[in-house]
């Protein structure tokens, strides 16, 4: 049996703002294994990142963990102290952002911001945190590490950057990546060349890694297992193969077919009408049946619970609880 | 026999760099470098590449919101390159420009009436009432309200926002739109609604879309025609379907093989390239491609590869393929 390495219950956020608290993350479940790639998805505002900042406990001002636990080796993150999260953070749990030249000191050279995070966490010589530095910098494919050493963030590409903030946050080997939309910035041919280098670190030095992002070709591409996220919820949860071959709930399925394929011409492709809901703004009910196309109801009553499908396939959706939903499902969306 | 609106002819843009207290000529970045292509009317011509290949310059070339520093723009059988601004302010009635950010695009102070009414008095069409009403029209085509007239662009989302930007764009009766990435600031599921309304102006309106983008299977879903380009060239060009069953060019079967595809069933043969892009103020010599290319001979360091037609129709820059046909 796998052993999760990080599990996430009843995890809420919530941003205390002057008109009231608005939910980014409403309770959500979710685990990561060992050595394992999870995928969460989600369009903007569904929060996904804030999960990710969640789990760092890095949401700034007015957002709050109002309740929950974040299991990080059986140690609640939720109640460490900020001494406790200093360590974590960068030597324990690892995390990368989507734009590196904003997550990079521009007034430091490249070498010094790498060993840092080898000073204060392994307290190891200049010397020898130098040389570790050059070590893992080959390792992450960048050319020509010595010089890089001396270079300023501007004077590097924007995918050799990316690789300088893979390295920076892997240098502490630690057990956890979090890699919060790694590729969104960048071109195609670079992105392929990152996700080669994300599955080439969780393969040799067994890295768990949580992948958040907005394209479901990256996840099936490099993640196990995924988690859909809709307005602060999982809506679905399963093994890549089964949930990107059988989507099970609405909107995972409104997703897969809205995107544009390269390998065929879609005589129209899907869409789902209206827009993402405002954190917060559904009060009663389930948050994607406005916009819906099988809902009935009891979707605008009842807030759904998480279902089982056995094979760790998990949606919520009240669907799944009526007799002919799953068939249901299957007949094609207008 | 397809009727011809646009031909480009050698199309360069090069911005120079300037060094040294006189500020003199050092160099320039070749942004855009003898582009060529021909769009018929009604059809969609995709322009495809990787950031800083050249397709923003070139789509803003063809408005002359920059000016060429060479070549021929032939719209509707005039030479817009030839013609003076104030000629070109009329020109601009038939092409119509839609843009990435709808955040940045939309002034903030004006309502969306005003916004959308603004080419309407440009090009001094109807009075008031009559411009009124036709925003009125326009808002319904693009699937919003009337309602929504008095309202500022904060208070929409952003696929909202691109509703706006397109009825603004077709307020004028174009002939010719450039859509410059216009569904790349916008998720997945509010994507598919923008591009399937393009797709339905395009046949309600008889338009010709020039789709300046970089996501590959937004281009295939919406052209007719694809383009790619690097480092300031077109390097293949042919119908949509043919060029992305069969790429003929090394840079577009590399860039074809590493878009990822939300199917855990989709085996594929990975081309992973290796460095970066090169500099447009310093490209190699010979073929742009040659410094990243998989195939790359040793004619290749040396002659710049024309564009030529391998196939019917399907012309690409590569000396794999021969200098003759």
């Amino acid at each position: 049996m796998d052993k999760p390495i990080l599990e996430v219950k009843e995890l809420k956020t919530h941003f205390l703002t002057d008109n009231g608290s608005v939910p980014a993350v409403d309770g959500i479940d979710f685990h990561l294994n060992d050595g394992e790639v999870l995928g969460i998805v989600g369009e903007s505002g569904s929060g996904k990142s804030v999960t990710s900042l969640s789990i760092m406990q890095l949401v700034g001002q007015p957002g709050k963990i109002v309740d929950g636990e974040i299991l990080f080796d059986g140690e609640d993150l939720v109640k460490a102290s900020e001494k406790r999260m200093r360590q974590v953070r960068g030597g324990k749990i690892g995390m990368i952002f989507q734009e590196p030249m904003t997550s990079l000191n521009p007034v430091y050279k490249i070498g010094n911001q790498l060993v840092e995070a080898l000073r204060i966490h392994k307290k190891m010589s200049k010397d020898a945190a130098r040389k570790r530095a050059i070590e893992i910098m080959k390792l992450v494919g960048l050319p020509r590490a010595e010089d890089l050493m001396n270079d300023y963030p501007h004077q590097l590409s924007g995918g050799m950057r990316q690789r300088v903030m893979i390295a920076m946050a892997m240098i502490c080997e630690p057990k956890i990546l979090i890699a919060d939309e790694p590729t969104t910035a960048l071109d195609v041919t670079i992105q392929a060349q990152i996700l080669d280098l994300m599955k080439k670190l969780n393969h040799e030095l067994n890295t768990s890694i949580i992948m958040i992002t907005h394209d479901l070709g990256v996840v099936s591409e490099v993640c196990d297992r995924i988690a859909v996220m809709y307005a602060g919820r999982i809506v679905e949860e399963g093994e890549t193969k089964s949930l990107l071959r059988n989507p099970q709930h609405p909107y995972t399925k409104g997703l897969v077919e809205s995107i544009p394929d390269v390998r065929y011409k879609k005589e129209r492709l899907y869409s789902i009408p209206g827009n993402v809901p405002t954190p917060g703004s559904v009060k009663k009910g389930c948050p994607f049946a406005a916009r819906c196309a099988f809902a009935f109801d009891k979707c605008s009553e009842d807030s759904p619970i998480l279902i089982d499908l056995g094979d760790n396939h998990r949606v919520r959706c009240l669907l799944h609880e009526e007799e002919n939903g799953a068939e249901l499902l299957q007949t094609s969306m207008k | 026999m397809p009727e011809t609106l646009l031909e480009v002819e050698g199309l360069k843009k090069h911005f120079p760099i300037r060094s040294g207290l006189l500020q003199k000529q050092t160099g320039s970045v070749k942004a855009v470098d003898d582009v060529s292509f021909t769009l018929n009317k009604g059809e969609t011509l995709g322009l495809v590449g990787e950031s800083g290949c050249g397709k923003s310059t070139t789509g803003r070339m063809l408005m002359r919101l920059l000016e060429p520093t060479e070549g021929k723009i032939i719209f509707d059988g005039k030479d817009l390159t030839k013609i003076s601004k104030s000629e070109m302010r009329k020109a601009r009635k038939d092409i119509q420009m839609v843009f990435q950010d709808p955040f940045a695009s939309l002034n903030p102070r004006h309502t969306v009436e005003r916004i959308i009414e603004e080419p309407l008095i440009v090009h001094g069409l109807g009075n008031k009432q009559e411009r009124k009403k036709r925003v009125k029209e326009l808002l319904d085509i693009v699937g919003l309200s009337s309602y929504h007239a008095g309202r500022y662009p904060h208070q929409f989302s952003g696929g909202q926002r691109q509703r706006i930007g397109i009825a603004r764009a077709l307020a004028v009766n174009p002939k010719l739109i450039i859509a410059d990435e216009p569904v790349s600031a916008l998720d997945v599921s509010i994507q598919s609604q923008v591009l399937n309304l393009l797709d339905d102006l395009q046949k309600e309106f008889d338009l010709t879309y020039l789709f300046v983008a970089h996501d590959l299977g937004v281009v295939r879903h919406i052209s007719d025609r694809v383009a790619v380009m690097y480092l300031g060239k077109i390097v293949e060009i042919s119908d949509g379907d043919q060029l992305y069953e069969q790429p003929k060019h090394p840079y577009t079967q590399a860039l074809l093989s590493a878009v990822p595809v939300a199917d855990p069933d989709y085996k594929k043969e990975r081309i992973i390239l290796g460095g970066d892009v090169p500099s447009a103020s310093n490209p190699p010599k010979g073929c742009p491609f040659h410094t990243r290319c998989p195939m790359a001979m040793s004619i290749c360091k040396e002659v710049v590869p024309n564009l030529q037609e391998v196939e019917q129709g399907h012309l690409t820059a590569c000396h794999l393929y021969g200098e003759s046909k």
